[in-house]
């Protein structure tokens, strides 16, 4: 008998026959997975299964390739909390859609756990939690070996003045080395580099236009897959009320 | 399969297929069917073929009935100036037997969602601006799942819907009748706490 016990966020469910749930969830030791919540459609169970939320889960199985069985309770229910801010709703979504489909399952990604629940409690806390989501894709990214080198000029090799990013290397370039290829490579935001507190007008857009040309082209498109309309939908609200 | 020919395993095929039904509570209705000829199966056959025949979506509301407009968009005793948007046809019902709403309806026929890849353009929302923007229209009351794509479907019908110049009101979310404060979660409680009112 295969058994494991952790707590998890819950980033996809998708209903399984009439009363039971396919439940994903992204744990610290156990990375993203799945497993058989018998009646996960219940009305009892219901708000628990709700992206974002975290859960103190037990799976089990008879063997390791079986989908298995998980039960489930509440830890931090999350979601209800936030129904009522919108873009904070499409930015649950867009993270957990994310990390269903960008994150192989059962590989432990400890870093991206411990991201999103940093993202999911700031999103509660901080208006700059659009620009956490930036730093968790780019955090994302790395984990999963396709991380943007930021340290220093792709070009000249200094490590100052870094503000893009080459779209083919995902190795910074210094202003001066970039001037030639302005409408080639991407803007890097100061955030991203760490060293910079606050985040301008503008920095966010640049954030989510480069984290979203390496996962596509990195992570998605490989597996014919593409970025979630849930993380377009954000980038657009967020853009409405003056955020980016 | 049984051994009484491919006409009643198919039939039983069929049946299973049907939510709260399984192969072998499929099996039961239809021995049931085979055994009350008369009394049930012609009549069953017949309402199916009929209801097959007869019953279409309301190009209005997208509600189904056998008459287009459907009889609650058709009904002068309906209040046309409030328009309930809900996910499915079962939701109408569910608020016709709690006969609770006096307006008009709109289906939209299911919610966002980022995994299942539904989009905007996959519901129903083109002909609720339509509706929402022509007089008498006054109020739409957002009636969505209280789920994660449920509230997000309905912040986005919301913005949709902004700047038309009716009022956009969502239902209240907190204790159900018979409930516990103990066995509910943080968010319905919070929900409940902001949504409270003067006794």
């Amino acid at each position: 008998m295969m058994e494991w016990t952790d707590t998890g966020v819950v980033v996809a469910v998708r209903p399984f026959g009439e009363t039971g749930a396919v439940v994903e969830l992204m744990t610290e030791t156990q990375g993203r997975h799945a497993g058989l919540v018998h009646g996960g459609a219940s009305r009892r169970m219901r708000p628990l299964l709700q992206p974002g939320n975290r859960l103190r889960a037990r799976w089990k199985a008879r063997i390791a390739d079986q989908l298995g069985s998980l039960s489930v309770e509440a830890d931090e229910l999350r979601a209800g909390r936030l129904m009522d801010d919108a873009a904070a709703l499409d930015g649950v979504r867009a993270a957990c859609a994310l990390a269903s489909i960008a994150l192989p399952e059962r590989e432990p990604h400890a870093a991206v756990y411990y991201g999103l629940e940093a993202l999911l409690a700031g999103m509660e806390s901080t208006d700059l939690w659009p620009a956490l989501l930036v730093r968790w894709e780019a955090g994302l990214l790395a984990d999963l070996g396709y991380g943007l080198d930021l340290t220093r000029c792709a070009v000249t090799g200094e490590p100052d003045d870094l503000t893009h990013v080459s779209p083919k290397s995902g190795r910074s370039v210094s202003r001066e080395a970039a001037a030639p290829y302005l409408d080639k490579v991407l803007k890097l935001p100061p955030f991203l580099l760490g060293t910079q507190t606050g985040v301008a007008a503008g920095d966010v857009r640049d954030g989510f236009t480069l984290t979203g040309w390496f996962i596509e082209r990195r992570i998605l498109w490989p597996a014919d897959r593409k970025l979630p309309e849930a993380r377009t939908r954000l980038i657009e609200r967020l853009e409405t009320q003056g955020r980016l | 399969m049984t051994s009484a020919g491919p006409e009643i395993e198919r039939l039983i095929q069929l049946l299973a297929k049907l939510p709260g039904l399984g192969p072998r509570s499929a099996r039961r209705a239809v021995l049931h069917l085979l055994k009350k000829r008369e009394v049930l199966m012609q009549p069953l056959a017949q309402a199916l073929a009929d209801a097959d025949a007869t019953v279409q979506a309301c190009s209005i509301c997208a509600n189904l009935d056998v008459v287009d407009p459907c009889a609650v968009c058709a009904s002068p005793a309906r209040d046309p100036k409030i328009l309930c948007v809900v996910q499915d046809v079962a939701d109408v019902w569910a608020l016709e037997r709690a006969s609770a709403f006096k307006g008009r309806y709109h289906v939209l026929g299911g919610v966002l969602s980022a995994l299942d890849g539904v989009r905007p353009e996959d519901l129903n929302l083109a002909t609720l601006a339509e509706r929402a923007a022509t007089a008498p229209v006054e109020e739409v009351i957002l009636a969505l799942p209280a789920t994660v794509d449920g509230a997000a479907t309905a912040h986005y019908v919301a913005d949709r819907l902004a700047g038309l110049g009716v009022k956009v009101t969502s239902i209240a979310r907190g204790v159900p009748v018979g409930g516990e404060l103990d066995f509910l979660d943080d968010g319905t409680l919070a929900a409940a706490l902001q949504s409270r009112r003067e006794t």
